[in-house]
């Protein structure tokens, strides 16, 4: 029986190398969203200049449909090596896309769009501080949110989409998503 | 001793802030309640530093709605809640206790009790141990002893 005493500091140290060795895999770059399940933030934002029909971006669009919302901004790297699988997607017409332009000067995300192309169905411009990004709980760009039909945040995206992530992770939830009532 | 002292009022001065004179409020006590709200507010893309210590983009955003809503003012848990809300617990530098974080908090006051319990009950041991007069010899080792010190009385007298 005392003997078991010993295997005390021993039982200690497995549990602490248990966790230490489970914290190695994490990704700290990983921040749960507090926003799942929760309603899209109260927005309206201003068309970028010289785009579209000239009625930016509002909460109430993203009702009615299941939509994607992908944030991005002309000075984002990542976005461009996104944009041609955004396009693919809006070329299949699959789901409704709404852009808003971080942390960007309209006038150059839109010559940003004019250049690469145009995916999204509707932009909104959100230039610093990037309050609707904010309210959004947007650490980086790019990022993508699926809101259901009733407007409310079901997943989140951090990076860009590729052609394998909207296969196998967000077509499926718009799927899902598409077949509730 | 000049040095010494120099040394020692450099030690006093605040540390300097990343936030910019020009995002800076007018009123003194507004903006010293920024700065130490800001303090705790993690800066979400640089892992461990406040958004007053970061020159990050998004920290500066943040600097800025934080000033925004005590301006508009906003109490220093509605600030804070409000930042929660978007961003979760992970932007509270200090994290709030709650049964979620229990372990985290009292984790270490545990194993340190623990630790005080055993070296408590090690020492007490060993001092009833000295204490205690050792039990008498059996007859066997009796035996044994009487022959080692006859082995050596011989040894010495030769």
């Amino acid at each position: 029986m005392r003997k078991l005493y010993y295997l005390i500091p021993v039982a200690v140290f497995l549990v602490l190398a248990l966790f230490f060795f489970k914290g190695l895999s994490l990704d700290p770059h990983h921040i749960p969203s507090v926003l799942i399940d929760r309603p899209v933030p109260q927005m309206a934002l201003q068309a970028l200049p010289g785009h579209g029909d000239g009625s930016g971006l509002t909460t109430e669009d993203l009702k009615g449909k299941v939509s994607l919302v992908n944030i991005f901004g002309s000075w984002c790297i990542s976005c461009v090596q996104e944009h041609p699988v955004l396009m693919q997607i809006a070329a299949t017409k699959r789901v409704p896309i709404y852009g808003i332009d971080w942390r960007d000067e309209p006038e150059k995300g839109a010559e940003w769009l004019r250049r690469h192309g145009d995916p999204y169905t509707k932009v909104g411009a959100d230039p610093a501080p990037g309050r609707a990004a904010i309210d959004f709980g947007v650490t980086g760009a790019p990022e993508s949110f699926i809101v259901d039909r009733n407007g409310i945040i079901r997943y989140k995206l951090t990076g860009p989409i590729t052609p394998r992530i909207w296969q196998e992770t967000l077509l499926p939830i718009i799927e899902h998503l598409e077949a509730q009532p | 001793m000049r040095p010494l002292l120099v040394l020692f009022l450099l030690c006093l001065t605040a540390p300097a802030f990343a936030a910019d004179p020009a995002e800076m409020l007018k009123d003194p006590v507004l903006e010293h309640r920024a700065q130490v709200l800001g303090r705790d507010l993690r800066c979400l893309v640089c892992q461990n530093e406040s958004i007053e210590d970061s020159n990050a983009d998004l920290a500066r955003d943040l600097r800025v709605v934080v000033r925004e809503r005590i301006q508009q003012g906003d109490s220093d848990e509605q600030v804070m809640s409000f930042v929660v809300d978007r961003y979760g617990d992970y932007v509270l530098l200090r994290p709030p206790f709650k049964t979620t974080t229990l372990v985290l908090w009292l984790g270490p006051v545990v194993l340190l009790l623990l630790g005080l319990v055993l070296v408590v009950v090690f020492y007490r041991r060993r001092q009833t141990e000295a204490a205690s007069p050792p039990p008498p010899l059996s007859a066997e080792e009796q035996r044994r002893l009487d022959a080692v010190l006859a082995a050596k009385e011989k040894d010495s007298r030769s």
